[in-house]
């Protein structure tokens, strides 16, 4: 990725280049030819061309518009992420960064991920708006309070790289950086170990059940509230006929405003969970979410092929369902 | 050489050389100054005004820059570099730069180029000093009392739920100069309208007219928005209600975007009047009409139109909608046109002109360069996968600086040395003018471009320490910014040695064409005109060499 966006980036560089030196050449050879002098006193009045307006209205037009479609086509890529991407949880807080790898393993201001492996991270923020910036890979994205956030990349290489606090945050905005370790898959493994710990979707499971979610969400039709399973990546209709995907912002809101989106054929009584649950705790209720299959027993297989192929990203964030590893499975 | 012009018909009959009852010597009294009603006294007094912000601007720079020369932050705390940048961001922005042109040259100007006594609205116009003077009050209050640390973009939840300090004085503050600028804005619009000398039609009026129209535009529809965003962010800081902060159910991105509708636009409050001051000044000084005149105007109007619908490309990372950011983004590129177009018309300008090289010229040159470079590197921020990269970095400091401090600062500069025996009747010493606007220039380019660099390489905005890799290029800037210092110490002394010996100039140094010029003197009386002129040829009505052979042969 970091080599398509600095593609672009010369390509925009060139444009700038040729149009200042070409200008100000110009402009100096006009400035000198023209320059006052005896036999130079007065000037020849032009009032301007219509052509040569067309001209350098349509000229620059061209070149905007490729970069227009050009930047376009790579943002879209940049959105979604590969199927095979592996989850990471992000929690910025005012002034840190806590990671949660999909074992539960933790860490605070280092991330380390393997190489050659698409990184999905879900972001959300404990108190203002942060951003994640490794300069390195060319990814950037706002951690907002209150919504979640997701952005995906890819490491090519093994190493340790700058990670940023991008958005102004208060005192020790410029202290809030790590590094991002990039390791061999097997060194990853090695590093991530066994189960040290909860994984997110166990604690999912565990908050699900403790703050009372499974009492309206049952596993069938009979409870007041929706059905979960299999939910994830599915159209939804509203109340009033709207559909929206159950995306991971779809669900994150569901849980922290639950009465912005209302799901046709229920009623608005659930409660909001901001307050009650943690940053943290939401994202790993909405993994849990995501982790609910119609046919469970099979478990996300496909995702844990060791070595991935150099990913096409061509497929949609919102069906990333299947993202979820297995607790130390490729072992 | 100006003997060799042909002599000017339109000059009234007694033209002396310098003007004895004029505007300045109208009353000595502090009340003289500070109840006129007299567009050109209001000018002076805005002009002292801005001046004083902009060194206090200039002194929060100072700090900023002196701190950036080593990675680690050694000279201020974390608060303190905190707040100096905060501080200079506020006092240069809403306290200088957008009242800057307008405020200053357009009050003295708008009147004089169309032929008319004075502004619409005097007692407004008097109004708008004083609610922009006792909005900067409130914020030097709170700065004396230790500043704020929200950024001049105050960010919510961060300025509401978190920040301390006299954020919700400086708030006020900047509601009351708001004011201000509407009222300009208002003032300007009314009297472009409705006190055009007869004879002087739309597309007669000087460039820098359209310019002010298309600015009075943005600031009285643009400006209530950010008051109103302003407030409610104060309101929701003092009385803890949920509007923009998620902890009480408000949403964080309905402050972003109500913030850019006014702060984009905002940018163009400060570029489009600098645009206007470079039409009249490569005009007069290549001795020809301005190039393609009509569009020249009409792109000053749709680079304000268009100016409204692009707020969102300060948003693309923040999870706003893809579609949405594809239409910002387009927009946003359609915004190059215009300025690439005004941008071509100025070039073009020059060709077969009778070229000279005096100050305010010189700084236009100075214009062209880093304008060109300044929007030009606007063109990587629309690009939505580049900007990814390149936001909130260093790339984005230095292209803003481009624009704000390399593009309108020069334009004011070129404009306060052009005006300036207009406002004075006095000559400043050339040469040194000249030397001044090189070394800013050289100071600017030297302070600015390195953070393009920076930028690329992924030094965040906002950064109080950072990694040692940047150090080269941060010393490389604070170096540029002493330069640049000397650069606007210059001709600081140039208008202080003319104010006390300068020479008088007669009405029309320049030999230039506009109603300014030719037909009221310098300084002006206070009534501006002894009778009210008539217009009967267009803007920029230069002697043609060719028409010249014509009538000889």
């Amino acid at each position: 990725m970091a080599g398509k966006v600095d593609a672009l980036y010369f390509y925009i560089v060139a444009v700038s280049v040729f149009f200042t030196v070409g200008i100000v050449l110009v402009a100096i050879m006009l400035a000198v030819k023209y320059r006052r002098r005896p036999e130079n006193m007065v000037a020849t009045q032009i009032h301007g061309n219509l052509p040569l307006e067309i001209i350098w209205s349509v000229i620059p037009l061209g070149l905007v518009t490729v970069m227009f479609f050009w930047g376009a086509k790579l943002f879209n890529e940049q959105e979604m992420a590969p199927k095979n991407s592996m989850d990471i949880l992000v929690t910025g807080k005012k002034w840190m960064w806590k990671f949660q790898h999909a074992n539960g393993k933790r860490e605070i201001n280092v991330l380390h991920i393997p190489v050659n492996k698409p990184v999905r991270l879900t972001m959300g923020s404990e108190d203002v708006i942060h951003d994640l910036f490794v300069p390195a890979f060319r990814v950037k994205h706002d951690v907002m309070p209150g919504r979640l956030s997701n952005v995906w990349f890819e490491a090519t290489k093994t190493g340790s790289f700058h990670l940023f606090c991008n958005q102004y945050c208060g005192t020790e905005h410029s202290r809030m950086v790590g590094k991002v370790i990039v390791m061999e898959q097997n060194a990853y493994q090695a590093w991530l170990g066994g189960d040290t710990g909860e994984s997110p979707v166990k604690s999912g499971e565990k908050l699900f059940t403790s703050l009372g979610c499974a009492t309206c969400h049952l596993s069938n039709n009979a409870g007041r509230g929706p059905v979960l399973v299999g939910i994830a990546g599915k159209s939804i209709e509203l109340l009033g006929g709207a559909k929206v995907v159950a995306d991971d912002k779809y669900l994150y809101e569901s849980i922290t405003e639950p009465a912005a989106k209302i799901v046709t054929g229920y009623q608005p009584i659930m409660p909001t969970f901001k307050g009650l649950a943690t940053e943290e705790q939401v994202l790993q209720l909405v993994a849990y979410v995501k982790s609910l299959k119609a046919d469970s027993t099979a478990g996300p297989a496909p995702a844990e092929a060791g070595k991935s192929a150099p990913v096409t990203a061509d497929s949609p964030t919102t069906t990333a369902a299947t993202a979820t590893p297995a607790p130390g499975g490729a072992q | 050489m100006e003997t060799t012009m042909e002599t000017n018909a339109a000059m009234p009959a007694e033209s002396p050389l310098y003007n004895k009852r004029n505007y300045l010597n109208n009353g000595y009294s502090l009340r003289s100054w500070f109840l006129t009603v007299d567009h050109k006294r209001i000018a002076l007094i805005y002009l002292a005004s801005i001046t004083f912000f902009f060194i206090l601007g200039g002194f929060f720079a100072m700090l900023v820059r002196l701190e950036l020369l080593t990675p680690k932050g050694d000279f201020m705390t974390s608060d303190g570099y905190n707040r100096a940048f905060t501080m200079h961001g506020i006092m240069m922005i809403f306290f200088f730069l957008i009242p800057s042109i307008p405020a200053v040259l357009g009050n003295f100007l708008v009147p004089l180029q169309i032929g008319a006594k004075d502004l619409a609205f005097p007692k407004i116009n008097l109004l708008s000093w004083y609610m922009y003077i006792g909005g900067g009050a409130l914020a030097l209050f709170a700065m004396i009392n230790g500043g704020i640390d929200t950024t001049w973009r105050f960010y919510t939840p961060y300025s509401t739920g978190h920040a301390s300090g006299y954020v919700v004085t400086t708030i006020l503050g900047l509601f009351l100069m708001g004011f201000s600028s509407i009222f300009t804005g208002l003032n300007f619009i009314v009297t472009i309208h409705k006190m055009r000398a007869p004879g002087l039609t739309w597309f007669r009026l000087p460039l820098f007219i359209w310019a002010m129209y298309a600015t009075s535009l943005i600031q009285i529809l643009g400006t209530p928005v950010v008051a109103i965003t302003l407030s409610l962010a104060a309101v929701e800081k003092g009385l803890k209600i949920g509007i923009f902060d998620p902890a009480y159910g408000g949403d964080p991105i309905l402050f972003q975007h109500l913030f850019w509708f006014y702060s984009h636009p905002a940018v163009y409050i400060m570029i489009l009047p600098a645009m206007g001051i470079i039409s009249e000044v490569i005009s007069c000084f290549s001795r020809k009409v301005v190039f393609g005149y009509s569009f020249v105007a009409i792109s000053s109007m749709m680079i304000a139109v268009i100016g409204f619908f692009v707020w969102g490309h300060h948003m693309f990372l923040t999870g706003q909608s893809q579609f949405a950011g594809l239409i910002f983004a387009a927009l946003s590129f359609l915004v190059a046109i215009p300025s690439a177009v005004k941008t071509f018309n100025w070039t073009a300008t020059l060709y077969k002109g009778s070229i000279s090289f005096e100050a305010p010229m010189l700084y236009v040159f100075g214009f062209l360069g880093v304008f060109l470079i300044g929007g030009l590197t606007g063109l990587f921020f629309p690009a939505l996968g580049l900007d990814r990269h390149l936001h909130d970095t260093y790339f984005v400091v230095a292209h803003f600086h481009y624009i704000m401090v390399g593009g309108a600062i020069m334009g004011y500069m070129a404009g306060l040395h052009f005006w300036w025996p207009k406002m004075f009747g006095k000559k400043y010493p050339e040469g040194l003018a000249q030397a001044g606007a090189v070394a800013t220039f050289i100071g600017f380019n030297l302070t600015f471009f390195p953070q393009f660099i920076l930028g690329y390489m992924g030094m965040p905005r906002h950064y109080h320490e950072y990694v040692p890799e940047f150090q080269f290029l941060h010393i490389l800037s604070t170096a540029g910014a002493s330069v640049l210092a000397i650069g606007y110490l210059i001709p600081a002394i140039c208008f202080g040695w003319s104010l006390l010996f300068g020479e008088p100039t007669g009405p029309n140094p320049w030999n230039a064409k506009g109603l300014e010029w030719e037909k009221s003197l310098s300084p002006p009386p206070t009534e501006n005109f002894s009778e009210i002129p008539v217009v009967t040829e267009e803007a920029y009505n230069y002697p043609d060499a060719e028409a010249t052979v014509v009538t000889r042969s």
